[in-house]
């Protein structure tokens, strides 16, 4: 704590002064990970858990690394979730807008994306296999209504949601539907868009990977099934770390990507 | 003189969840003349945003209806500006870009829209926020905002729903006089809808009083007093016989019913 009293230079702070400033938060990251894993390497050094110690892991990711294993897993990934989310985005958009800007629009496809939207993504595969045959396909077909069905409804809410004085402004203003629509009803509705985009990369990333456990020759869900055949759990940490690292930096590149496009919002 | 605004009979119910339909504004009839200045108050809920509405185009009345040069309003129109009581602005555009929709809509060319943007952004003392987003400006300085993005399009008519209802006294004062200045040199028609009876007198050659269950025009005071209007003006007697005259006519048909 003492060291990071030099961090809180607002002077607001009454009481005890914690440092509450963003370059203290990401002091208080790095310790705090730092502490989780030496609590991770005291418990496995002594033999506590049956588990690798972070040196192993460490290792064997310098291994996989080195053959290039890694990178091809993380490539084979990645790409299955970006064709899936990229084709999910480009089709939810314009289909949550249709929905939002047609009632009738929206009463035809409603029905259908409220259903299959309380199944869990995972489940179509079976379905997706049987149909679609075990390459490709079936998984990019997976990770595009996920990332479809999340995106679809946060558009959709954000068109209905559009302000109707603001609508009304625009149309006192000369403004026909179509200049509304471009230029109120889509910037309107981007930071609901926006975070349509965030949930549906989130579940774009899980549903892939869970994908590759049931039916995949390559991507890090896939070696984490291999290695599960030969009790490898560095390999299977390996690849849950590079998940989680993954996830985390597209997760941070959506929300820097919303926070320069919905710089507009008035934050509460 | 044909009258540039005409209220025709102008009648408006709305039907409310399948309930007896409900009477929002009751054969309303009002002419207002090219250039007049008219304010309009009442209690809440006696349909003065129903009439203006009507007026703009964006509500159909039931029955009757609104002229504006001898023609039927079906729609909103250029010629009409509206200023609305929560502002309207589009907050992912800059002040500049506000001001610049409705000139970007009508066709003028870059420089042309920028000119005239820059113009009524000055006359509204918004020239240093140009560029600033809606979510940086004050309550008072959004307003202004929107009156710029409405004076803009050049319209014939102004109709502005309380437009200073949540601002603070002295800024409220402020730019009632500004809005005086303004439309003395340009002399536009108004319709200027208000909770502020002060405001009311102040502002308007004839106040409309409007009155509640079913809403309709109750009353209508004339004030004789010269423009341009003083802030000296608001403690003579005169004035404040008016003020009077206005608060009864507001307060008495409620008292009644
Ligand atoms: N879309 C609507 N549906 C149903 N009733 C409505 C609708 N719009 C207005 N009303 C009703 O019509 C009446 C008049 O409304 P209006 O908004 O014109 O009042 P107002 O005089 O502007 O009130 P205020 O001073 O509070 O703004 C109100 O009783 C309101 O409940
Ligand atoms: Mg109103």
């Amino acid at each position: 704590m003492a060291v990071m009293e030099s961090e809180n230079t607002s002077g607001k702070a009454r009481g005890i002064p914690l440092p509450t400033g963003p370059l203290a938060m990401l002091v208080i990251n790095i310790v705090a990970v730092v502490f989780g894993i030496s609590m991770w390497a005291l418990v496995t050094s002594y033999g506590v858990v049956g588990l690798p110690t972070p040196l192993a892991v460490a290792r064997q990711a310098v291994i996989q690394a080195q053959t290039g294993l890694l990178w091809s897993d993380a490539l084979a990934s990645l790409g299955r979730v970006f064709t899936g989310f990229a084709l999910g985005i480009l089709i939810a958009i314009p289909v949550g807008f249709l929905m939002g800007w047609y009632k009738v629009a929206r009463a035809i496809i409603e029905p259908y994306v409220q259903f299959f939207r309380t199944i869990p993504p995972l489940a179509i595969i079976p379905l997706a296999i049987v149909t679609m045959g075990i390459d490709e396909t079936p998984k990019i077909f997976v990770i595009f209504l996920a990332s479809f069905l999340s995106s679809v409804v946060a558009t959709y809410q954000g068109v209905i949601s559009v302000d109707r004085t603001m609508i009304n402004a625009a149309r006192v203003l000369g403004a026909n539907d179509f200049t509304i629509f471009r230029r109120v009803i889509v910037p309107a509705s981007l930071p609901y868009i926006m975070v349509g985009v965030r949930i549906g990369l989130g579940s774009s990333w899980s549903t892939v990977v869970a994908a590759e456990l049931i039916a995949a020759q390559s991507g890090l869900g896939f070696r984490m099934q291999q290695a599960q055949l030969y009790y490898d759990l560095a390999t299977i940490f390996v690849s849950l770390i590079s998940i989680g690292i993954l996830g985390l930096i597209m997760d941070r590149i959506v929300m820097a990507i919303d926070s320069v496009l919905t710089a507009w919002q008035e934050k509460l | 003189m044909t009258p540039k605004i005409s209220f025709r009979n102008v009648r408006k119910t709305f039907d409310i969840a399948g309930q007896t339909a409900f009477t929002a504004l009751e054969g309303m009839n009002l002419d207002i003349d090219d250039g007049e200045f008219i304010t309009v108050v009442g209690p809440s809920g006696c349909g003065k945003s129903t009439a203006m509405n009507i007026a703009a185009g964006l509500t159909a009345p039931s029955s009757g209806q609104v002229l504006v040069d001898d023609a039927v309003v079906t729609g909103p129109g250029p010629e009409r500006g509206v200023i609305f009581q929560q502002y309207a602005l589009f907050p992912w555009l800059t002040v500049r870009q506000n001001v610049e929709f409705g000139l970007k809509i009508a066709g003028h060319k870059r420089d042309e829209r920028r000119r005239i943007a820059d113009h009524f952004i000055a006359l509204v003392g918004l020239t240093d926020f140009a560029n600033s987003l809606p979510k940086t400006l004050s309550g008072g300085m959004k307003q202004r905002c929107a009156i710029a993005r409405a004076y803009a399009v050049n319209p014939k008519i102004l109709l502005m729903d309380e437009p200073f209802g949540a601002l603070d006294a002295l800024t409220r004062v402020q730019l009632q006089d500004q809005l005086l200045t303004m439309w003395s040199k340009e002399r536009r028609t108004v319709m200027f809808i208000t909770h502020d009876v002060d405001e009311a007198v102040y502002l308007a050659s004839r106040v409309v009083v409007m009155a509640a269950r079913p809403g309709r025009l109750y009353k209508i005071v004339n004030v004789d007093l010269p423009y341009p209007r003083t802030e000296d003006m608001r403690l003579s007697s005169e004035f404040s016989e008016l003020r009077n005259e206005v608060w009864r006519a507001v307060y008495h048909p409620a008292a009644a019913a």
